[in-house]
């Protein structure tokens, strides 16, 4: 009989589980769950995007497409990032259509990863940068952002973290799960070390466009100097509503995207044709609609900060994505345990702090890509909840 | 000049105010004060008064329901009718629409571009009381040229909300 524990290979079952597959296993299980658990938008994708979809179909756009995506589109994405960030970009050499964000993410990371490289991971964030890390032969070395920084990345604590080896810092901003911006002055002094340590990046910004500020999401690429080290990684699943799609890029140096591009073609081929056809919509003509439901975002954004905080939980006013990352520290328990008996004593699904990072203990973080209805009715119970273990 | 650009600018940041109130009270009148404040960062106070003012100022008209009729059971006839006017010397069309809009079973009455003149909603309870109000009340009028009524047959979407939605949230529960 074969033995799977000797097929699988060692790197890979090493790799640490997902840290919500309990959670979404309990709640699963269970009748009249409350979630704000999840990391996609609850709208639909606008009907105009899906429209151009259903008629690339119906015209028979069913084939590959080139491998580095539909020359429209990487153009619209150029024209996009020009007008919106005066972001230039060279649409036949420096952009790459992906399938999500997560693709652009796996393959900048596999370009330029060797075995002993160092990836500088600001956390708590989205969970793939670390293992894309292990499976390149790299090392990830995690830098713990805290909620006395509004879990922003400071420049002492990524000075800290270099050493020799030190190739990529990732920017994980807008972040989930803490929903953290980088403002430009931020940014400023983090481009300062990039460039004196010879460090390139990858700037995760998939949450660009959902941004509370007032002031537009600055693009790491933008500052004097950073565009020559740095891969833009972005996507049409928050902003456009469009998860389910499968659409992301990755704009940078030219020879950097060739050797991505490379590997892309041999393990993807190319993104989805009609979400290709899709995403060229999107960024033609819906600006409003992402306006639209950024405005929604920050209704439920407030009444949300607002709940928690009337609890008697301290919580960060986190101003990008569509999470908030309150405290649970005051309730004495870990976040785990908050989590899970919160859901089931009260049937609502948060995800524990800890899914992010060990320096997300203390925390939990609830999206609010939901209705508002929805948000009042959770925090009405988290509230029962917290009252019975708050010191 | 600097005390003039400030009153402008206040001036400006107040009709977006109002402008915000009203578009999350038109989707949900039922919003109170203290909640709209906590959505747009605002005191509660400066909402309450922004919508006393905006009351005051017949801004805001009223706050209804909207309701599928046809869900609740009611028997209801709806019908859109296009009337040709010749307008009447001094009051335009004026006086005409107000004359028709002092009917109750009449719901709106809007001046359109175009080839007729008028738009008026009739709601009635059945197609016959509707079809007499027309040839008895508004045919009749001395500046109404011609009648054309089209009943309604089914509402799909009003007001921006579509009847009979499936609301299900088919996201997973918990995603990263």
């Amino acid at each position: 009989m074969i033995d799977y524990d000797k097929l699988i290979a060692p790197s890979v079952t090493a790799l640490a589980p997902s840290g919500i597959r309990k959670f979404f296993d309990i709640a699963a299980e269970m009748k009249d769950v409350i979630s704000l658990g999840v990391g996609e938008p609850d709208f639909v994708t606008p009907w105009a995007i899906r429209e151009a979809g259903i008629y690339s179909l119906e015209k028979g756009h069913t084939h590959y497409s080139a491998n580095s995506g539909l020359i429209e589109l990487r153009e619209e994405i150029c024209t996009y990032l020009k007008r919106k960030y005066n972001l230039e970009y060279n649409p036949r050499t420096e952009t790459l259509v992906t399938v999500g964000g997560s693709e652009a993410i796996d393959l900048l990371i596999r370009a330029i990863i060797s075995p002993g490289d160092e990836v500088l991971i600001p956390e708590p964030c989205f969970v793939c940068y670390k293992p894309c890390t292990i499976m390149a032969g790299g090392t990830p070395v995690t830098i713990q952002t805290e909620e006395k920084d509004e879990f922003r990345l400071t420049p002492e604590k990524l000075l800290e973290k270099i050493t020799p080896k030190s190739k990529l810092l990732v920017l994980p901003f807008p972040n989930n799960p803490t929903g953290a911006v980088m403002t430009r002055e931020d940014l400023l002094k983090i481009a300062k070390i990039v460039k004196e340590h010879n460090l390139f990046v990858l700037s995760d910004e998939i949450y660009g466009e959902l941004t509370y500020t007032g002031k537009s999401h600055v693009p790491f690429a933008t500052l004097p100097g950073m565009q020559e080290r740095t891969v833009t990684v972005n996507g049409f699943s928050k902003a456009f509503a469009m998860t389910g799609w499968r659409l992301g890029y990755a704009c940078g140096p030219e020879p950097v995207i060739k050797q991505m591009t490379k590997i892309h073609q041999y393990a993807i081929m190319c993104a989805p044709t009609t979400s290709q056809f899709a995403a060229i919509e999107a960024l033609r003509s819906c600006d409003d609609d992402v306006e639209y439901m950024c405005e929604e975002y920050n209704h439920r954004r407030r009444v949300m900060v607002n709940g928690f905080r009337e609890m008697g939980l301290s919580c960060f006013e986190p101003l990008g994505a569509f999470y908030v990352f309150p405290n649970i520290s005051a309730t004495g328990l870990t976040s785990d345990e908050f989590a899970t008996k919160l859901l089931y004593e009260k049937q609502v699904a948060v995800v524990p702090g800890t899914a992010f990072g060990e320096c997300g203990e203390g925390f939990i973080r609830c999206s609010y890509a939901y209705s508002i209805k929805n948000i009042e009715k959770a925090l009405e119970r988290i509230g029962e909840f917290v009252k019975d273990y708050i010191k | 000049m600097y005390i003039i650009m400030d009153i402008l600018q206040k001036k400006e940041r107040v009709i977006i105010v109002k402008d915000k109130i009203l578009t999350l009270l038109e989707a949900d009148s039922r919003l109170t004060a203290s909640k709209i404040a906590v959505m747009l960062g605002m005191e509660e106070g400066v909402v309450a008064a922004a919508i006393r003012e905006m009351e005051d100022e017949n801004i805001i008209l009223g706050y209804k329901t909207l309701v599928n009729w046809e869900k609740a059971g009611r028997e209801m006839t709806v019908a859109n009718i296009e009337l040709k006017l010749t307008p009447q010397r001094g009051g335009g069309f004026d006086t005409v629409a107000e004359r028709i809009y002092k009917f109750p079973q009449v719901k709106s009455v809007t001046l359109m571009s175009g080839s007729y003149d008028l738009l008026v909603t009739v709601e009635g309870k059945n197609l016959k009381e509707v079809a007499m109000f027309v040839s008895e009340r508004l045919a009749p009028m001395e500046s109404v040229v011609s009648t054309a009524t089209h009943f309604e047959l089914k509402t799909y979407k009003k007001d921006g909300v579509i009847f009979d939605e499936d609301e299900e949230d088919n996201r997973e529960v918990i995603s990263i």
